[in-house]
C-alpha cells in the first residue's frame, strides 16, 4: 500500500489522558489495573477503569449522545492537541473531505443495560428518555465524533470485536486510496459495561488477578476501557524526519470458531504475512511486535505459534495489556499508538505483571522495557468471530 | 469508483431469493409481502447451526445465493458485512439477564452478541481465511458497506462480497428503534469486467442531490424507508433489469451516494 503519514495521535486509558502518561507507564511498567469496582458488577477480577468523575457528561447540542462510551470519546478528543490538528486538517481539506472510521465492540450498551432496570412494570417499555441512536447503536460513536470535530465526510464504525479499531486503519486507508476523502480520523473507543464483564466471566476468561500475558501462570484477561484517535494523511516530502507512517495492514479470518482462536494461529499468521506484503517488508525488517497477548491460555499460545512461524525467535515482542488491560474494540488503536510511541521515543515496551515466562515460548518476549530504537514495528489484534488484523508502522529515516 | 456486479442475493418479505424476486422488483409481478422463513444454514457444522440467530441466517442466505450464482472460489472471497445493529434478540436477552438478580450470561449468547457474528459464522461455514470486515452506519449502513466493498475491490484488486442485512429488534427496544421487515441483500463485486459481470456501477458522493430514489410499489417503498438494508432496494431494482440509470441513496450529513448503473 502507499504509506500514509500519522500526523496526530492521542490516547486515553486507565494510565491517563494523553500520550505522556502512557510513555511514562510503558517505560516504568506501571499498570493501570485495579480491583473491579465498576457500576454494580460483582466479579472477582481487575479492570483498567477511567474514574467516573473524569468522564464529564456530553452536554449542549450533542446531549442526545450522552453515555459512558461517548463521554470517554469526548475526554479522549481533548488530549495532545488532537482537536487542533483536526481543525487544521479541516481548514486544509474541507469538512467533507475528512473521513471518520472508528472501531467499537459495545458502543453505549451500558445505557441500555441500565434502561432495562427501569422498564415500565405494566407495559415493559423502556424509560422515555432512553435514546437508542445516540447511545447503544454501534454507529453512535462515529456520529458523535463527527459532530464533535465538525466533520461531514464519509464515516462508519467497524465492529469486529477486539480487532475493530485495528481494522479501522485498513478502512481509513482504503477510503483515502479510493478518493472518497483526503484524510481520515481512525481509532476507536470501548468502555466498561456489564455485557463484556459478565460475558467474559461466563466464558471463564476473566483473570482474578491483574492479567499476566505469556506468563506460565496466566489465567485470563483484565478488561480495560480507552479511547484513541489518529489522523491519517497522505505522506508528503514536508513530513519531518522521524515521522510516523502506516506502512501496511493485513486482515484475515480464522474460519474456525466464534470465540476460540485457531489453535495453530493459522489466521493470525496470514494477517501478519499480508501486512508485511502490503508494507513491502520482510519479517527480518521488523524490530518489535506488539502482541495481541490477552493473557488467556489459548490466545497467547496460538499467537506464539503464529508469530514464531512468521518471524522466528529473534524479533523482540511483548503484550502491553498488563498495563492497559484489554481495551477490546479500542485495543487496536491503543496498541498502534503504543507502537508509534515506541518508534518516536525509541524504546521497546516490556510486559507488566508477567513474572515467569511460559516455558514453552520460543519467541523473544520482552519482560522489561528496553531503550533501543525500532524502525519498523508490528501490532497484532485478534477478535471473536476469528477476525484478525495486523498493522505495520514505521519511522521515516 | 467503477465496479462490476457479478451476482446478487436477496431475502426479504415476499422476496425469496434474487432469481424469483427480479420480476417483483421491476413491477412485472405484483409485490406480495409474506413472512420470511429463515432456515438454519446447511453449510455450518451441526453444533454451530443450532446456535445461529436470525441475522446470521439472513446474512448467510443472501451471501450464499450471490456466491452460488458466481464462479468465485468461496474460501478466497473477501467479504464486507454491514448492518445497523447486532442481533437484537440476543441483546434483549443479555440486557434482561443483566437487569435480573442472577447475572449469569450464556456464553453462546455472549459470542453471538458481537456485531461481526454473521461474518464469523460465514468464515466457519466456508472455512474461509479471507479478509472480512463488519460495519455499522445506522440508517446509512447499506451505503457505507457499498463504499467499503468498492474501496476494498479497488485497493486489493480482488472480488469482494457485500452482505447487508437488518432484522428489527424485539420489544421493548423496537419502540426505541422502530424498523420494519427482515431484509438481506448481497452483491458480488469485481474490479474488472469479468465474463460473469452483468452491470457496472460507478459510485460517487454528492451533496447537491435533491431526492433519493424511491420504490414505486407502496409495500416495497415501506421496506426501503423502514429497513436500513432497504435503502439498497432501488439499486437492486435497477440491477434486476439493468439499464443506464442513476440511483441515489441517502447517505450522511446531507450527502448522497450516487450510483450510475450501466448494463454490460
Amino acid at each position: 500500500m502507499t504509506p500514509l503519514a500519522v500526523t496526530s495521535l492521542t490516547l486515553t486509558s486507565s494510565l491517563g489522558t494523553g500520550l505522556r502518561p502512557h510513555v511514562d507507564a510503558l517505560l516504568n511498567l506501571r499498570s493501570g489495573l485495579t480491583p473491579c469496582n465498576f457500576e454494580t458488577a460483582q466479579l472477582d477480577t481487575w479492570v483498567g477503569q477511567i474514574p467516573d468523575e473524569q468522564l464529564a457528561p456530553v452536554r449542549g447540542r450533542l446531549a442526545s449522545f450522552d453515555c459512558r462510551n461517548n463521554r470517554l470519546a469526548q475526554l479522549g478528543l481533548t488530549g495532545d492537541g488532537f482537536g487542533e490538528a483536526v481543525a487544521g486538517a479541516r481548514a486544509r481539506y474541507g469538512a467533507r473531505r475528512i473521513g471518520v472510521i472508528l472501531g467499537t465492540s459495545t458502543s453505549g450498551i451500558l445505557q441500555t443495560e441500565i434502561a432495562y432496570r427501569f422498564r415500565d412494570p405494566a407495559t415493559g417499555a423502556l424509560p422515555s428518555d432512553f435514546n437508542y441512536a445516540g447511545t447503544q447503536n454501534t454507529f453512535s460513536l462515529g456520529a458523535f465524533v463527527q459532530a464533535q470535530l465538525g466533520l461531514e465526510g464519509p464515516a462508519s464504525v467497524v465492529s469486529t470485536a477486539c480487532s475493530s479499531s485495528a481494522k479501522a486503519f485498513g478502512a481509513g486507508a482504503r477510503m483515502i486510496a479510493a478518493g472518497l476523502c483526503d484524510a481520515a480520523i481512525v481509532g476507536g473507543v470501548d468502555s466498561l459495561c456489564l455485557t463484556t464483564l459478565y460475558g467474559f466471566s461466563s466464558l471463564e476468561l476473566l483473570s482474578r488477578e491483574p492479567c499476566r500475558p505469556f506468563d506460565a501462570e496466566r489465567s485470563g484477561i483484565s478488561i480495560g476501557e480507552g479511547a484513541g484517535f489518529a489522523l491519517l494523511e497522505p505522506a508528503s516530502a514536508n513530513n519531518p524526519k522521524g515521522a510516523i507512517q502506516l506502512l501496511g495492514v493485513g486482515e484475515s479470518s480464522d474460519g474456525y470458531h466464534m470465540s476460540s482462536p485457531h489453535p495453530e494461529g493459522a489466521g493470525a499468521r496470514l494477517a501478519m504475512e499480508r501486512a508485511l506484503t502490503a508494507a513491502g517488508l520482510a519479517p527480518g525488517d521488523i524490530d518489535y511486535i506488539n502482541l495481541h497477548g490477552t493473557g488467556t491460555r489459548s490466545n497467547d499460545s496460538a499467537e506464539e505459534k503464529a508469530v514464531f512461524s512468521v518471524f522466528g525467535g529473534s524479533t523482540p515482542c511483548s503484550s502491553t495489556k498488563g498495563m492497559t488491560g484489554h481495551l477490546l474494540g479500542a485495543a487496536g488503536i491503543a496498541e498502534a499508538i503504543i507502537c508509534a510511541l515506541a518508534l518516536d521515543e525509541q524504546f521497546m515496551p516490556g510486559s507488566a505483571n508477567t513474572r515467569a515466562l511460559d516455558p514453552g515460548l520460543r519467541i523473544r518476549y520482552l519482560r522489561d522495557t528496553v531503550r533501543q530504537p525500532p524502525l519498523h514495528v508490528v501490532s497484532n489484534s485478534f477478535g471473536f468471530g476469528g477476525s484478525n488484523c495486523t498493522l505495520v508502522l514505521g519511522r521515516t529515516q | 469508483m467503477r465496479l462490476f456486479v457479478e451476482s446478487v442475493g436477496l431475502l426479504g418479505p415476499g422476496l425469496t431469493g434474487w432469481t424469483s424476486s427480479r420480476q417483483v422488483l421491476t413491477g412485472a409481478v405484483p409485490y406480495a409481502p409474506a413472512e420470511v422463513v429463515l432456515a438454519a444454514p446447511e453449510a455450518l457444522p451441526q453444533a454451530e447451526r443450532r446456535r445461529t440467530g436470525k441475522p446470521v441466517r439472513l446474512a448467510l442466505f443472501a451471501g450464499m445465493e450471490a456466491l452460488a450464482a458466481s464462479s468465485r472460489q468461496p474460501e478466497a472471497l473477501a467479504t464486507v458485512f454491514t448492518s445497523s445493529a447486532p442481533d437484537g434478540q440476543v441483546i434483549h436477552e443479555i440486557c434482561t439477564t443483566l437487569a435480573g438478580t442472577d447475572r449469569q450470561v450464556s456464553p453462546t449468547r455472549f459470542h453471538n452478541s458481537v456485531h461481526n457474528a454473521p461474518a464469523g459464522y460465514w468464515s466457519i461455514a466456508l472455512r474461509s481465511q479471507a479478509a472480512s470486515t463488519s460495519l455499522c452506519c445506522f440508517d446509512s449502513s447499506f451505503a457505507a458497506g457499498l463504499l467499503e466493498a468498492g474501496a476494498q475491490c479497488l485497493m486489493q484488486k480482488e472480488a469482494v462480497l457485500l452482505v447487508s442485512y437488518d432484522v428489527p429488534y424485539p420489544e421493548p427496544l423496537l419502540s426505541a428503534r422502530p424498523t420494519v421487515g427482515v431484509l438481506g441483500a448481497a452483491l458480488l463485486l469485481s474490479v474488472e469486467a469479468s465474463p460473469a459481470a452483468f452491470a457496472s456501477i460507478d459510485l460517487r458522493l454528492q451533496t447537491d442531490v435533491p431526492t433519493s430514489s424511491r420504490m414505486q410499489d407502496a409495500g416495497l417503498e415501506a421496506l426501503r424507508a423502514g429497513n436500513p438494508t432497504g435503502r439498497g432496494l432501488p439499486l437492486l431494482q435497477t440491477l434486476a433489469e439493468p439499464s443506464n440509470a442513476l440511483v441515489v441513496i441517502e447517505y450522511l450529513n446531507g450527502t448522497a451516494l450516487c450510483v450510475e448503473v450501466r448494463p454490460c
